[in-house]
């Protein structure tokens, strides 16, 4: 198998759809020859040509209105969002249009082909417009499936699963470790399942949650807590809408504890779902309130990133303070 | 009912075509006037501040890339190419006129009276960035000399723009606004928004497009399929003209009419701008790979700046010693500049958590205070400048779209 970061895996997982099914299309700002800001889809042109890969004008709202449309014609599109950060001009596609088109209709028409492929996240210096991760936004959209893979292995898997998936998904990938996250990638198809969390790592004393990028802090501050004598589950999501509470009702029913965390703004961010519905599951279970390691209730900040980010000292200080509670 | 109506008999298509715009030209390559062209008038003293200003720009961008380069600062956008299409059109306004740009006019903020320094803090995010340390390189703004702070977000300016320049024509204080954009940014649905709402509400905005050719990589060609960005401007009902976008004299002649057609007729103006983006779209980019150097030759060889220095020494307005000086003075005002800015400290980190709202509410004081807690845990950990840590972390590269 060959070691491949998450870039190439995503350009892998792409090509692969490609190969195996016509129908697939990609389109998006800069994808075609130049194969997209951060090189997503590379030599995807050349390849199928352009008919099927192909560079669209700068608007939004245009490349996910026309992705429905196609998908509710039988196509399979894939289009790219250059960075999550300007996917709200597609807001109202995606939640009012994409989300609701099979529903409305009584299952007349569906656009089950659309998945929008979108960059999040922080750690790379990018301020208030490179850097945001909307997830929450998404997840609060019945009808949309929210899929964010950690590793290379994940991103083609999970990326397959979702061009192939019966339903509409938004698919973030997280740029910050587009090319700092390497693994072994089989080169043949495969998809992981969607609405189904990973267990990475077993542990007996406190759960940890999370998902994409910030899945690196959690590995550092459970290693951390490992050297204080503190066993860590770190449990991977991987798919947010609709998310895998089994396995982390499990987890906590075993642990007592909890710790979610992830870059967005804690007000209104996932981890406030995720805490709502394991204290329904397992109040009595929890040993210590379950805490919210996030980001901070302002815009992403540029001069104080580091200072904003949820890093794996604040998740280890919490991990602490779950234990001694 | 269309507003102009008119019947006939025979089935014809109306194309794109049959509405042919024409660029107006004034300079020739020379910087001589073109036997039919009509000169503005313009007095020596603003021709001189134009043609400085367009030369600083080409030397500040010259050295922050240079600067980028050497890790001094995480990004950078340079605006090589269009510094007439820029200048000419703002020197055309007066400042109380409001600006509404997208990012590639530091030009248009230079011809204001930004300063180098203010230029460094900004870029370098230090304490005296009025932004704060809040923005990416070149996302300036000045309250002080009516520049909206910039978004990254593309065209988002533009209806605000309409409704910036409504509420001046209420207030009647003799003012429009002023909103740049490129070529790229006329795709997104605020375009056609902002322009339908200046027009059918007779707001007195300026709307000068830059149409530069690229897109990041996505060439005008597959960026529209109609001739330019100008017969939209027409087609919403807009009075529009296209100029030749390094042709001084005519941005400027252009800019000049298009603000007393806006304040004295109450209503949009649109100016299309017709230029090339010499350089990279930014530091994040490498054009290389997406064309070629024939086509780049081509149109340094058009360099705005250069045609407006022949036509000032034709005029005996310029000679070379005062070029040679005017360069080296800005070389070394903007080495200076970046040298004393970036000994200067971060923004205080309170910054973090000031102006989310007018005043931080107390879930955000909460935070705020939780945050310093943790600091004073770890004080080696936090508080470093990444602005100066070559922008990267880990191996993605930023880009602006």
């Amino acid at each position: 198998m060959a070691q491949i970061n998450l870039l190439q895996a995503v350009n892998s997982a792409l090509d692969t759809a490609m190969d195996t099914d016509d129908r697939v299309i990609c389109l998006g700002e800069d994808i075609g020859k130049f194969g997209g800001v951060f090189r997503a889809t590379s030599d995807l042109q050349d390849k199928y040509g352009k008919a099927r890969c192909f560079n669209t004008p700068i608007t939004e709202q245009g490349i996910v209105g026309f992705s429905i449309g196609l998908a509710a014609q039988g196509s399979v599109a894939v289009a790219e969002i250059q960075f999550a950060d300007y996917i709200f001009p597609a807001f109202d596609q995606i939640v009012n249009e994409a989300a609701k088109f099979r529903y409305r209709s009584g299952d007349q028409f569906n656009c089950g082909g659309l998945t929008i492929r979108a960059p999040y996240g922080g750690g790379i210096s990018g301020g208030l417009y490179h850097s945001q991760s909307p997830e929450a936004h998404f997840c609060h959209t019945p009808g949309l499936k929210v899929v964010i893979p950690s590793t290379a292995y994940q991103a083609k898997g999970l990326l397959l699963a979702a061009i192939r998936d019966p339903d509409p998904v938004i698919f973030f990938e997280p740029k910050a470790i587009y090319r700092a996250e390497v693994g072994e990638v089989p080169e043949t198809d495969y998809v992981l399942p969607l609405g189904v969390a990973e267990v990475v790592t077993q542990g007996s004393d406190i759960t940890l949650v999370g998902w994409g990028a910030q899945m690196h802090q959690l590995h550092r501050a459970s290693n951390m807590a490992a050297k204080d004598g503190i066993s860590c589950e770190v449990i991977d999501l991987r798919t947010l809408l609709p998310w895998d509470v089994d396995t982390v009702a499990q987890s906590v029913g075993k642990t007592g504890r909890l710790i979610i965390s992830h870059e967005a703004p804690r007000t209104g961010g996932f981890a406030g779902e995720v805490s709502a519905t394991i204290q329904e599951r397992c109040f009595l279970s929890l040993e210590a309130p379950i805490m919210r390691i996030t980001g901070m209730d302002t815009p992403f900040p540029l001069v104080f990133e580091k200072e904003y980010m949820p890093d794996y000292l604040k998740v280890y200080e919490a991990i602490k303070a779950s234990v001694n509670f | 009912m269309a507003k102009f109506d008119r019947t006939i008999g025979t089935l014809r298509f109306t194309e794109a075509t049959d509405l042919s715009i024409p660029t107006l030209s004034i300079l020739d390559s020379e910087g001589k006037l073109r036997k039919d062209a009509q000169a503005p008038a313009i007095d020596k003293e603003t021709a001189l501040k134009i043609y400085r200003d367009m030369t600083y720009i080409r030397v500040l961008d010259e050295r922050m890339l240079a600067a980028q380069r050497q890790g001094r600062l995480s990004f950078y956008l340079t605006c090589t190419g269009e510094e007439a299409a820029v200048v000419g059109s703002i020197a055309g306004f007066a400042d109380r006129d409001m600006v509404m740009a997208q990012y590639r006019e530091q030009a248009a903020l230079r011809y204001r009276g930004f300063t180098s320094e203010q230029f460094m803090n900004q870029m370098l995010s230090n304490d005296l960035d009025l932004g704060k340390g809040r923005q990416m390189p070149v996302h300036y703004g000045s309250r002080e000399l009516n520049y909206m702070t910039i978004s990254s977000t593309l065209a988002t300016q533009i209806p605000q723009a309409a409704g910036y320049a409504y509420g001046q024509k209420l207030s009647g204080n003799d003012a429009c606004t002023v909103c740049y954009f490129g070529d790229g940014a006329a795709s997104e649905g605020d375009f056609h928004a902002g322009l339908n709402m200046a027009a059918v509400l007779n707001c007195p905005v300026v709307f000068v497009v830059r149409n530069n050719g690229y897109a990041i990589s996505t060439p005008i060609s597959e960026q529209f399929a109609g001739d330019g960005i100008a017969p939209r401007g027409v087609g919403y009902g807009i009075k529009t003209i296209r100029v030749d976008g390094n042709d001084i004299l005519a941005v400027y002649a252009a800019s000049v009419a298009a603000r007393k057609l806006a304040i004295d007729g109450s209503a949009p103006v649109m100016i299309e701008t017709m230029s090339y983006r010499l350089g990279a779209h930014s530091t994040s980019d490498d054009p290389t790979s997406y064309r070629n150097a024939e086509e780049e030759q081509l149109w340094a060889e058009k360099d705005p700046i250069s045609r407006m220095r022949k036509w000032l020494l034709g005029k005996g307005w310029w000679s070379d010693q005062q070029e040679h000086q005017l360069k080296d003075n800005y070389k070394k005002e903007i080495l200076d500049a970046l040298k004393s800015q970036e000994k200067r400290p971060t923004p205080s980190l309170n910054d973090l958590i000031s102006d989310v709202y007018q005043t931080p509410p107390q879930h955000l004081q909460q935070q705020y205070a939780e945050l310093q807690q943790h600091i004073d845990k770890y004080p080696d950990h936090y508080l470093a400048n990444p602005a100066k840590a070559n922008g990267t972390y880990l191996s993605a590269s930023v880009q602006l779209p």
